[in-house]
């Protein structure tokens, strides 16, 4: 008793004493970060939640109230870029994970030593490079007088050039590949933390590969799985270089619809309620995907 | 006898180096085998042969009379308790235990039949709902266990299952492993590099050294008969005590230390005068005495100081010097409690039958 006593007083006096400088050392080694969150984040948030909700009646006249999320209800072509981004995404995250799952196991669970840290710089090199001049790199492979479309007139496949550039196809390729290092590192990480002598266990006991991937595997590599959706379906979600470029005037993204209500269209109004659409979409698929597959995010977050 | 196991042989290399050389021995149904052997003496890789995690070089295994060539390890009739125990922690303990039979296809009623009736006869009834990290490492264990005898094997491996247990535990574990042995019948093949382990729990024992078995017997064998130098190193304690032959006499020989003590001891090989040879003198087989007269008559005595006193209740020692060559001896000593009252640095006198001890061969390890 005199002891917890003592060692309290010793501790009220010691706040008492440091805690004024110490406060004022944490809230300034903070305020970077603070200030960033606050400045970078929160400000141009608030704003944009309140450019979003006036509606422009007449030149330079404004009124508050729903109407540009009732203009994005009310034109077809709005909500079918949304959803249509939404599902593209979901289908290249899908891709993303099916492709890096045999990456990151090999990776983690086969290659030793310097082959494993060789595997892993490989996935890193393209991020080298800016994203710009990888995609660019893409249309120079996929057009029409590009390197590919030739290989295959020259193999006889084609009779004459194809445009391998502007379809759906071409815009998930690139955007899986922009994705793989933010699906292989936390697969990889995941992975590894999974004792080899479970999988032998399961073998031993009578397990197949199917069904060790489905209930030793895939349970245990789950959060990782999650992290890795979750960040490469934002990524691809928000992405607007890609789309843009590999997929020309039809890529229909929603981001491409920001811009243009912002940039082309100077309608700042309609362009901050897309944007908060798109928050809304990205959160509300992340808590979906998370609800489904019975996870929770603090697990997740931690794992990536 | 049947056999359930038998391994005619088998050899592993790993490169350069050869894991298992060339073993056989053959297990009989429903004995208890342990493989004796410090770390690195190929063990482990013997079990992975056998388990078909590894196929051999050369050689064969066979179980139940089958042989295990090309054989994946999910239809060997063979299970394995891992040395972490390898429980799946996203499965609860019913899962755990019903997964190798839900591989076979057996309706979830049954499954869920035999799950309970195993978990009873392991005595953890109505755990089924648990989850892993809420059992102790004894239940674990146990959980361990039930997983591969619910589906019935010719042969159950253990790999050091009591490896990360404390003492106290693990000291239970080993009389409870012992019950469920005798309970059901199975054969186990039960590697360990605790000699106490494979002395208790054990029909027979194979002390293993380099890839290759030293000897293979009964506990009480290898503890009272090694066959060479290793094993009488490696089972129980000894004083090793190595010197030159100088006399023989019959089976019975004459050797000089190199600090010069003179003892007699026991040889079954063939040794001529000016021999290497390594003897070697249990600590229970020393007479201890507070003079002369107290020793049994007719055995050479020897006297010593005692440098210190290790007591562990029915396990105590005492660490003497002989004078005066200063030849260090570890002595038992006698549970009557009659020498409770010995002081560090005070004088006794100890000898021993020369029939017990045993010598071998040295230089070569006995090999």
């Amino acid at each position: 008793m005199a002891d917890r006593l003592r060692s309290r007083t010793t501790a009220t006096l010691a706040g008492d004493l440091v805690a004024p400088h110490m406060r004022l050392a944490l809230f300034l080694l903070l305020a970077p970060a603070l200030l960033w969150l606050l400045g970078l984040i929160v400000l141009p948030h608030v704003d944009l939640a309140v450019l979003s909700l006036r509606t422009r009646v007449a030149p330079r006249t404004y009124e508050l109230g729903f109407g540009n999320y009732r203009t994005f209800i009310d034109e077809p072509l709005y909500w079918h870029t949304f959803v249509r981004t939404a599902v593209m995404s979901i289908f290249a995250t899908v891709c993303t994970l099916l492709i890096a799952f045999p990456a990151a196991w090999y990776i983690a669970k086969i290659a030793r030593g310097r082959a494993k840290s060789l595997l892993f710089v490989m996935c890193l090199i393209p991020f080298w490079v800016s994203e710009t001049v990888r995609t660019l790199g893409w249309m120079i492979l996929l057009r029409e007088s590009g390197v590919l479309p030739r290989l295959l007139v020259e193999l006889g496949i084609t009779a004459k050039p194809v445009e391998l550039l502007y379809h759906d196809t071409t815009i998930l390729v690139g955007l899986v590949y922009t994705s793989m290092l933010f699906m292989v590192v936390p697969l990889v990480s995941a992975l590894e933390s999974l004792d080899d002598s479970l999988i032998e266990a399961a073998y031993d006991l009578g397990g197949n590969g199917l069904s060790i991937l489905r209930q030793i595997v895939i349970p245990h590599a789950a959060p990782g799985i999650a992290a890795g959706s979750i960040i490469v379906f934002m990524l691809t979600l928000g992405n607007y270089l890609t789309p843009t470029l590999l997929g020309g005037k039809n890529s229909l993204w929603f981001t491409e619809q920001i811009y243009t209500q912002f940039i082309t269209r100077f309608n700042w109004e309609q362009g901050a309620a897309f944007g908060f659409l798109l928050l809304f979409l990205s959160t509300a698929s992340v808590w979906l995907g998370l609800v489904v597959t019975g996870q929770k995010f603090g697990d997740v977050m931690r794992r990536s | 006898m049947d056999q359930d196991l038998e391994v005619d042989r088998v050899s592993k290399r790993y490169n350069a180096h050869l894991a298992v050389n060339a073993l056989s021995f053959a297990v009989p149904h429903g004995s208890f085998f342990s493989i004796l052997g410090p770390s690195g003496c190929g063990k482990t890789t013997l079990l992975r042969l056998i388990a078909g995690f590894l196929e051999p070089d050369s050689g064969d295994v066979r179980i139940g009379g089958h042989s295990m060539r090309g054989v994946s390890p999910n239809r060997r009739p063979v299970n394995m308790v891992f040395q972490n125990l390898a429980l799946f922690p996203m499965m609860s303990v019913g899962e755990n235990v019903g997964y190798g039979l839900a591989r076979r296809d057996i309706a979830s009623t049954e499954i869920r039949n035999r799950v309970a009736a195993m978990l009873k006869r392991v005595g953890l009834p109505g755990a089924e709902g648990k989850r892993v990290d809420q059992l102790s490492g004894g239940q674990k264990q146990r959980v361990a266990i039930a997983r591969s005898l619910v589906l019935e094997p010719t042969l159950l491996l253990l790999d050091e299952p009591l490896g990360a247990l404390d003492l106290k535990l693990r000291e239970h574990m080993k009389i409870e492993l012992k019950q469920l042995q005798a309970d059901f019948g199975t054969t186990f093949v039960y590697i360990t590099h605790d000699q106490s382990e494979a002395l208790v729990l054990s029909d027979r024992v194979a002390v293993m050294s380099a890839g290759r078995f030293e000897q293979i017997g009964t506990p009480q064998e290898l503890y009272y008969a090694p066959h060479t130098a290793f094993v009488a190193g490696f089972v129980g304690a000894n004083n090793r005590l190595s010197g030159t032959v100088q006399r023989v006499d019959g089976d019975i020989i004459e050797l000089h230390t190199a600090q010069g003590l003179a003892l007699h001891a026991r040889c079954t090989e063939h040794v001529v005068a000016g021999n290497e040879v390594e003897a070697f003198v249990r600590p229970e087989v020393v007479g201890l005495a507070r003079d002369a007269a107290g020793l049994a008559t007719g055995t050479p005595y020897y006297t010593g100081r005692i440098e210190s006193l290790l007591f562990d209740g029915a396990n105590s020692t005492v660490l003497v010097r002989e004078q005066p060559t200063n030849t260090e001896f570890r002595i038992a000593l006698p549970q009557t409690g009659q020498f409770a009252d010995l002081r560090e640095s005070e004088m006794i006198v100890f000898g021993f039958d020369p029939e017990r001890a045993i010598s071998f061969r040295g230089g070569n390890d006995g090999r």
